[in-house]
């Protein structure tokens, strides 16, 4: 069970508070009459689905109400941060592996099936 | 009554004073207070505890602990108390325990599966359920009526619990799992820090490997050092000491699951307290760690033999634990098999207690040890470069052949010497208990130093002492104070003094590689020599694995059943891997591990369920008038958690109406008089701000521009792919106010989609929201006579069909309550839906009857309201739409505004290939050709009942139900392109041959025109 960073309420939380709603930074086309078939689809149906970071839209439902921005591993599972709708992630890409540690990615051969 | 024949005169920590009766397989033994149930079955000299899962063979216990195979018992004196799969070396002993076998019928010790036993290898072979699974279904059929029958799968209790179980929510900076030397040290470094700390320990009693240890602390036995720190543990208001509670599972951002078994060393049923009150038999500690720490030790790995899974085949560690803990010696002739210095101490407890060790059979050409030396200077014969390669006997070991044998080579290198013993104990070394890391999903590490696998580990999780590997107990005591001083300052606490006690250091020559050990014969004609005692899994099987393919030692598991169930590979995963690897001609970490899974032992049901059963299981709803409708007779209904009433059957000539009766009068006191509905589950959002019309016009599918200030309006709301998710009526209170309703089931998910819109789309528009379902009840007064009835309960509101027309809304009072009224209809009848704030809702429901008497005024359920509103073709969203239906499907285009300005969610959609097709599923009415049949709600439908089977079906019944009106069934229904087919008939194929015929209708049944609601 995660512990989440609600950016609103300045708190780490339960993940029993939050509903996870998908990959974050869907934007809708601002003219859909423009889209075509194709274009439409690709903005309904297709995500997504990374192993390594990924920035997933969150709602802090049973608490504050508010969506926000969340980047996970989806290899460890780690929050690397969370952040407000409208704001860019700073976390993009893997973090550097140092010299003690292997990296979460190589130790975690995706065994969560 | 049996002797204790097993037990020594003095020694151990159980109390002789003590003595507490207690049966096995229906008789009756006597052990002590401090004894589990394992420790008094071998203090009186039980033997066989089971019958193998696989091959029916005698086995007895082999461990102390959480490792233990074979002696899972099934546990319980009555009905009501059982429990399957409790391992009797974690099972404490009290007075009256009852216990049996899990597996062994008829019976352990007399087996008739005995005689089938013998040929078992064959009926179930290596990949046995691989290929049983590949085989026809009948094939599983007949062998899972023999395996059940005869594998130690336990049985749950046929009656009700009568205990209750509790969750506690635990939060803490250092959470220590393991109360050994290692868990003791990082405790106290923590605790001494100031932060807070949670110790759990699975065991009876804290202290692990030092409650049986050889070795003193500060020249004192070691258990006293582990009495100190405890009791300064205890007085700590930071420290919570958690015994008898195992870590079962490893969650994501250090959240743990603690599973405490609070009474069961007390009695099978939780007893009262001395008050007389209940307490929870077990407890689930949901535990979020600022830093967890692993002091989970190390398990023994038992050598793999021939002929060692014979009753008195023991690990090396348990026969320390049992004589030094329990006072118990598991027999009387001992011959030790070891690779390993640490594991002489079997021997020297075993001398110490006065019993005959016969031989310490050593892998190695020339160990010289600390411990070496002590057993040569005894006069115990040490016998090196050689292992026991083979015990003897048939229910209980009677000789071990002894042998040279040369490890690379992997063969025996010299004659064989049979020395008559009856206890064959082993150690092939030592495995660190890796399971929770493991939980993680983190792959462990090969260490070639300590001849086992080593932890990965996460942020915020530490290993210590023997979980990852060292073993000396200075060391351990030391690595300890590191990491809990370690995990103590990474979450805030202070630099802490731990002076470490004194230990001895002892000198040991290193280990070497030997897990199976050879034999004469090839592995897959020799002896069973087994790996994985509870599942029966022999090294024969694993090579025979390899053989047929299986190379990736995941599979291997899964071909064999190795580690699987409850055991979890605790002794024989490592011996496994080892033989895989000798047959791959790999090395093990090539060969790699399997993964461990939550749960580390088994968590009875009842712990994790917690107080979430019976009533608690699920939050109920109750509306305001939920008294009034439980008084007067309502059946009920669940819709979502809310409790609503269903119909009100009455007594009619000294019998309770049937539903259908119930429903029937209630539906023609609608159509003819009046009726009230309790609508008040209907979800209902608040939307006020300068932009909430804007809002609404952009997540509705028509228009709101122009809704006046006391108008109402019906809205379809879609998802952006078209499909229609909810409707409902909003009404416009003032230029900025809105109030929306939504479906009872969409009430929490629909402010949830407005709020995601407005937050993440159009955060510019000016409106908020908010859930008043609470706060307003709604009574639907509905049918004719409904306007003289309010009549009677409102002054203030002008109620003329002129003035209060069909979808206005009024503000007013009703029976001297202020009131929203709201003249919009779910039953197609004139209707005023009077909406007041709930808590004067009983006052009001109350006036209504008063003043409805002389209209006989009705109740009305939800089937009545279902049938109602189908007989007006008003769709259910949920009901009649799943999720792949579009407004135009419902044939709704009335309610689609296609040029508003603002490309709408879900407009775009419209338009798109597949949506746009004109044989997509349409909602039309269904009447059957026999008036007297109420079709299957989801019977499907085809176009021609004489096509060849499969039948192409073209649509399914979405709501059907007997209209006491037109007294015939009717239905909804969804038609490929029926909107096209009016008039013409399908087919509806039932399950038991019989095939309906109905007719394609308009889903507007009664009253096409719409006349009646205007009135
Ligand atoms: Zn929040």
């Amino acid at each position: 069970m995660f512990q989440i960073y609600c950016p609103y309420c300045e708190e780490l939380r339960e993940e029993e508070e939050f509903h996870p709603k998908g990959q974050a930074h869907i934007v809708r086309p601002a003219n859909p009459e423009a889209c075509s078939d194709e274009e439409w689809g690709d903005y309904l149906f297709f995500r997504d689905n990374p192993r390594g970071i990924h920035h997933e839209l969150w709602v802090h439902a049973v608490g504050c109400r508010k969506f926000f921005n969340v980047t996970r591993h989806t290899v460890s599972y780690a929050i690397l941060e969370t952040y407000k709708i409208g704001e860019q992630p700073s976390v993009t890409a893997e973090p550097a592996v140092s010299e003690s540690t292997t990296s979460t990615d190589d130790v975690r051969q995706g065994v969560r099936a | 009554m049996n002797q204790q024949v097993q037990r020594l005169a003095q020694g151990g920590r159980i109390d002789r004073s003590r003595p507490l009766d207690f049966t096995f397989n229906g008789q009756t033994y006597q052990g002590y207070h401090g004894d589990t149930l394992a420790s008094a079955l071998l203090a009186n000299g039980v033997d066989i505890v089971n019958r193998s899962f696989k091959y029916s063979r005698p086995r007895g216990i082999v461990a102390a602990g959480a490792e233990e195979p074979n002696a899972v018992v099934q546990l319980g004196a009555s009905e009501a108390a059982q429990v399957p799969n409790v391992r009797a070396t974690q099972q404490a002993l009290y007075a009256g325990l009852v216990a049996r076998s899990t597996n062994g019928w008829p019976s352990v010790q007399k087996d008739l599966m005995g005689v089938v036993g013998k040929v078992g290898g064959k009926f179930m072979p290596p990949g046995f359920y691989y290929k049983t699974f590949m085989a026809p279904a009948s094939m599983w059929m007949t062998y899972e009526k023999y395996i059940r029958k005869s594998a130690g799968l336990g049985r749950s209790p046929a009656e009700a619990d009568p205990d209750i179980y509790d969750h506690r929510n635990g939060h803490c900076e250092v959470l220590v799992i393991g109360a050994g030397p290692s868990g003791l040290a990082a405790a106290l470094a923590a605790a001494r820090s100031g932060v807070r700390v949670i110790l759990a320990d699975e065991q009876e009693a804290m202290g692990g490997s030092l409650l049986d240890s050889r070795e003193t602390l500060d020249g004192k036995p070691a258990d006293q050092w582990v009495a100190d720190v405890l009791e300064e543990l205890s007085g700590l208001a930071n420290v919570t000491l958690l015994p008898r509670t195992t870590a079962n599972g490893y969650h994501d951002h250090n959240f743990v699951t603690l599973h405490e078994r609070r009474t069961e060393h007390l009695a099978d049923c939780a007893p009262r307290t001395a008050e007389g009150a209940r307490q929870s038999r077990a407890r689930l500690h949901r535990v979020r760690a600022g830093q967890v720490i692993l002091a989970t030790g190390a398990h023994e790995r038992p050598l793999v033999y021939a002929g060692n899974d014979v009753p008195g085949n023991l690990l090396a560690g348990a026969v320390s634990t049992y004589i030094r803990r329990y006072g118990v010696v598991p027999g009387n002739k001992l011959v030790l098999s070891v690779s390993n210095d640490h594991a002489y101490r079997a021997a020297l407890d075993w001398h110490d207690a006065g019993r005959e060790v016969v031989a310490i059979v050593d892998a190695r050409e020339a160990p010289d040890g600390d411990l070496v030396g002590e057993a040569r200077e005894r006069g115990i014969r040490v016998i090196t470069g050689s292992a026991v390669i083979e015990a003897k006997g048939a229910n209980r070991v009677s000789a071990a052949r002894v042998a040279r044998i040369d490890i690379d080579g992997f063969r025996v290198a010299g004659p064989v010497e049979t020395l008559a013993c009856d206890c064959v104990a082993s150690s092939g070394g030592y495995s660190p208990v890796i399971h929770l890391a493991s939980h993680t999903g983190a792959r462990p590490t090969w260490n070639d130093g300590i001849l086992g696998f080593v932890p990965t580990l996460v942020d915020g999780v530490h290993a210590a002492g023997g979980a990852h590997g060292i073993y000396a107990l200075g060391e351990v005591l030391a690595d300890g104070v590191a990491v809990g001083s370690q995990a103590a300052a990474a979450t805030g606490g202070e630099a802490a003094e731990v002076a470490l006690p004194a230990s001895q250091a002892i000198a040991e020559s290193p280990a070497c590689a030997l897990y199976q050990v050879p034999h004469e014969k090839p592995t897959l004609r020799a002896p069973k020599q087994f790996v994985d005692l509870q599942n029966d899994v022999t090294a024969a099987a694993i090579e025979l694995a390899t053989r047929e393919g299986f190379e990736s030692i995941e599979h291997v598991k899964r071909y064999t059943a190795m580690g699987f169930g409850t055991d979890q590979g605790k002794l024989g995963n490592i011996n496994g891997m080892a033989i895989a690897a000798r047959c791959l001609k790999r090395t093990i970490p090539e060969v790699g591990t399997t993964v461990f899974r939550p749960n580390y032992t088994p968590v009875t049901f009842g712990a994790i369920v917690g107080r979430h059963c019976g009533e608690l299981f699920d939050p109920e709803r109750y509306t305001a008038l939920h008294q009034w409708h439980v008084e007067n007779g309502a059946e009920f209904e669940d819709v979502g958690q809310w409790k609503r009433p269903w119909y009100y059957p009455r007594k009619q000539g000294g019998k309770l109406e049937t539903m259908h009766e119930a429903v029937a009068r209630e539906c023609r006191a609608v159509r003819e008089g009046v009726g009230i509905l309790d609508a008040s589950t209907l979800g209902k959002i608040d939307i006020q701000g300068p932009d909430a019309r804007e809002f609404l016009a952009r997540i509705y599918t028509n228009k709101w521009e122009k809704l006046a200030v006391g108008k109402c309006r019906y809205g379809l709301m879609c998802k952006d792919d078209g499909m229609v998710t909810d409707d409902g009526v909003t009404s416009c209170l003032a230029d900025n106010h809105f109030v929306m309703t939504t479906t009872t089931g969409g009430a929490a998910a629909i402010l949830e989609w407005l709020e995601l819109w407005h937050q993440t789309e159009w955060p510019e528009l000016d409106v908020t929201f908010t859930s008043v379902t609470d706060h307003w009840a709604t009574m639907t007064v509905t049918g004719p006579k409904s306007r003289a009835l309010l009549a009677e309960l409102t002054d203030d509101i002008d109620l003329d069909r002129e003035s209060f027309k069909f979808m206005d809304w009024r503000e007013g009072t009703v029976a001297g309550v202020p009131a929203r009224v709201f003249r919009i209809s779910f039953t197609g009848e004139l209707t005023f839906e009077i909406n007041v704030q709930a808590h004067y809702a009983m006052h009001v429901w109350k006036a209504l009857f008063e003043h409805g008497k002389k209209y006989q005024l009705t109740p009305y359920g939800t089937e009545t309201m279902h049938v109602l509103r189908a007989e007006k073709g008003f769709i259910i969203v949920g009901q009649d739409t799943d999720g792949s239906v579009t407004p135009e499907d419902l044939g709704m285009q009335w309610c689609v505004g296609y040029d508003k300005p603002f490309s709408w969610i879900g407009k775009r959609a419209l338009t798109r290939s597949d949506t746009a097709r004109s044989d997509r599923k349409q909602l039309v009415g269904l009447r059957p050709k026999d008036p007297k049949v109420v079709l299957e709600e989801g019977a499907q439908i085809v176009f021609d009942p004489n096509h060849a089977i499969p039948m192409p079906m073209v649509g399914h019944v979405t709501s059907s139900y007997y209209s006491p009106t037109l007294d015939s069934g009717f239905a909804l229904a969804v038609v490929k392109g029926g909107q096209q087919r009016m008039g013409e008939s399908v087919y509806l194929p039932m399950a038991d041959g019989s095939v309906h015929e109905a007719e394609i209708t308009s889903t507007i049944f009664i009253d096409p025109k719409g006349e009646r609601q205007h009135v």
